[in-house]
């Protein structure tokens, strides 16, 4: 459960819109917890969004992206029933991957 | 951490089923994990680093696309709220009316470094994407585009009444 991505295409006329929620902390390095202890960085550096293998959109986040990011776009061509695929990797090296079929 | 912001709310369980549902059919339960295996991680060494460090509008886009000169444009249409009530999620969309948009940045001048995210685009995508972003304070944010090697850009002051350097 802990590196989740939800991702939700619909495909209307020419062009295919993609929806994405990433579960990530998403920490900037500027927040101190309770204790007063500074919470390290923790962000997604690269997403990448794939429609049948080939990259439809590359993402750079910084620290300034919010937690649990959220993120919307089209792209023309996709069908229903292709696949597109999210994988991410942030800046401790975790990554996740995820995939869904246009609807 | 029980609640994602946004499209479905409730137990994880709940979510689950909902995404399931969406997808629609059985075949759709099945084949993710199969792409999934296919699926590799992008590559980390491509990020930007340096372009995320920088404290200014014209240092940041040196590192970003090799050019600080950038041009206000009517092409790039940029929706920001007036008033964002709390910093820590400000929804922010950028839509370009021009052709061969191959990378696109938002940039907030009051944060502590002025990056917030940035996107390459390949030949078919739209210049269009909306994303959430953190401020710190009130600040003016900026949605960049570039186009055959130029920037053009729109601007616009967001009031923060909470910060959200989080």
């Amino acid at each position: 459960m802990a590196n989740q991505i939800l991702v939700h295409a619909m495909t209307s006329g020419d062009t295919t819109t993609v929806e994405a929620l990433v579960k990530h902390p998403m920490d900037s390095g500027f927040v101190k917890d309770a204790a007063g202890k500074i919470i390290p960085a923790h962000y997604i550096e690269v997403i990448e969004f794939t429609h049948m293998g080939k990259i439809v959109l590359t993402g750079y986040w910084g620290p300034a992206v919010s937690k649990n990011p959220f993120i919307k776009f089209s792209f023309q061509g996709g069908k229903s029933g292709d696949p597109i695929g999210v994988s991410w990797v942030d800046n401790k090296g975790e990554t996740a991957t995820t995939s869904a079929n246009i609807m | 951490m029980e609640q994602i912001n946004g499209l479905t709310r409730g137990s994880p369980k709940r979510r689950d089923f909902l995404v399931a549902a969406a997808a629609g059919t059985a075949a759709a339960l099945v084949l993710p994990r199969f792409a999934s295996a296919a699926a590799a991680a992008p590559n980390a060494s491509t990020y930007p680093a340096k372009a995320f460090i920088q404290k200014t509008e014209a240092a940041t886009l040196q590192a970003m696309f090799g050019t600080s000169t950038v041009t206000a444009s009517p092409d790039v249409k940029m929706d920001a709220p007036d008033i964002a009530e709390n910093g820590a999620v400000v929804p922010i969309s950028f839509d370009a009316n021009a052709k061969n948009v191959t990378g696109a940045a938002i940039l907030a001048i009051d944060n502590p470094f002025v990056m917030a995210c940035a996107y390459k685009i390949p030949a078919g995508t739209n210049p269009a994407i909306s994303s959430r972003v953190k401020l710190a304070k009130t600040t003016q944010v900026i949605s960049v585009v570039e186009v055959g090697g130029k920037l053009m850009s729109t601007s616009k002051q967001v009031k923060v009444t909470l910060g959200g350097c989080g």
